[in-house]
């Protein structure tokens, strides 16, 4: 059993609602996209939680690496300016 | 960086309970741990799926067959999404079945006890789903981000497969002398195993404190056992049915049932491979999963046939 070859990975994105953002929730193992999809309705939606679901072959995912998580994001660090909080407002001045 | 200094910010990571992701570093043990933790309660969902799978054609009506489908395809799912967690942390799933398939890996002892009439259905949601659902809500805020997440859907389904048991318990202990005592025999004969499910007491389990501290566990064994007990008494007291337990009683200063003594050396002995089912699951997931093999090959060679259509 050892040597057959395993379906491969599939990570696996569900929209619960129109509108709203696909979010991953898992994966699946299956032998073509078409079956993946299938196999992700049945483990993650058996109670209407999708409205349209994402595979994405595993090996196709690419990520940041945690360990320079603090140098890697850092740019974003020191810029206050991009938050409209910076900006000094008149009292007087309405809907901004 | 050097190992124990990982090791250091590892540990401030769990106490100030941020999630631990695939990618982080973590301890070798830390992963070695989860593996063992995560695959073991996968397949117990697998497995646990034979006992009830046994009265699907029996159901009483088709009221009950439906709802006791359902439960049944609920615990694949769970066995998938602690599959999927446990790939995470770099084993394939190969070899988490092939760890399963061989004997080597463990699943929880419960379902190595037979499910021989009924009201087993009953027994099972109630006290074995209910003894679940005890653990699982704690693994709801385990360390290991995959692990908790997939616990967080699980709970969330686990309830109805609990209510289903107790409302089976709870239309046969009302109905005739016959339904009652077949109730009552349900009860007697999974009370102790269900309560054997939250494993060793804590002064015999090792490697609670380590699964503790890196927050793993969040509840040890006996706490987890205690509150179990103190729900579970009231519930039976519904049904009008008797714990098979003569020194269950209420106890006003620690304000928890006092209560017997687990059989250790059963709990061992079903662990050891000498339960009255052990052969029997491990039969029928080596068969269900050979027999499927033809199917496995053939969907693949499909899919690559497709794949090369498509690219000439
Ligand atoms: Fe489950
Ligand atoms: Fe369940």
């Amino acid at each position: 059993m050892s040597n057959e070859k395993d379906w491969p990975l599939w990570e696996i994105f569900i929209q619960s609602k129109r509108g709203l953002d696909h979010k991953h929730v898992g994966s699946v193992h299956a032998a073509d996209a078409q079956m993946a999809i299938e196999n992700a309705r049945d483990v993650y939606t058996r109670r209407n939680e999708g409205n349209s679901i994402w595979a994405v072959l595993a090996e196709n995912l690419h990520a940041s690496k945690p360990e320079d998580q603090g140098a890697f994001f850092d740019p974003a660090d020191d810029k206050v300016y991009r938050h409209p909080t910076f900006y000094v407002m008149p009292k007087e001045a309405k809907y901004i | 960086m050097m190992e124990s200094n990982q090791e250091t910010l590892f540990q401030q990571k769990v106490d100030a309970e941020q999630k631990i992701e695939p990618k982080d570093w973590m301890p070798a043990e830390y992963r070695k741990n989860l593996i063992r933790q995560i695959s073991q309660h996968g397949h117990s969902e697998i497995v646990g799926m034979l006992p009830e799978g046994n009265w699907i054609t029996r159901a009483p009506s088709l009221r009950r067959k439906t709802v006791l489908l359902a439960k049944v395809q609920d615990e694949a799912g769970h066995g998938l999404y602690l599959y999927s967690a446990a790939e995470t942390l770099g084993i394939g799933r190969d070899e988490l079945v092939d760890q399963l398939l061989s004997g080597k890996a463990k699943y929880s002892s419960i379902f190595n006890y037979p499910t021989i009439t009924w009201a087993d259905m009953g027994a099972v949601g109630w006290l074995v789903d209910g003894a679940a659902i005890m653990n699982q809500v704690m693994l709801c805020r385990t360390s290991y981000g995959p692990y908790a997440r997939a616990m967080v859907r699980i709970c969330k389904e686990e309830s109805f497969h609990q209510r289903q048991g107790y409302e089976i318990m709870n239309v046969l202990s009302h109905g005739s002398p016959e339904q009652k005592a077949m109730a009552q025999d349900a009860l007697d004969r999974w009370w102790w195993p269900s309560l054997m499910m939250f494993g060793p007491s804590d002064k015999d389990s090792p490697h609670s404190v380590q699964s503790m501290k890196w927050k793993i566990k969040r509840q040890s064994n006996d706490e987890l056992r205690q509150i179990f007990i103190d729900r579970t008494v009231q519930q039976a007291e519904v049904l009008g049915l008797k714990i098979p337990d003569p020194k269950l009683k209420w106890n006003e200063g620690t304000q928890h049932y006092d209560w017997g003594e687990i059989d250790w050396a059963e709990f061992f002995d079903v662990i050891k491979g000498n339960g009255p089912c052990n052969k029997e699951r491990l039969t029928a997931r080596q068969k269900a999963h050979a027999d499927g093999a033809w199917v496995r090959e053939a969907a693949l060679a499909y899919a690559e046939k497709k794949a090369k259509k498509k690219a000439a």
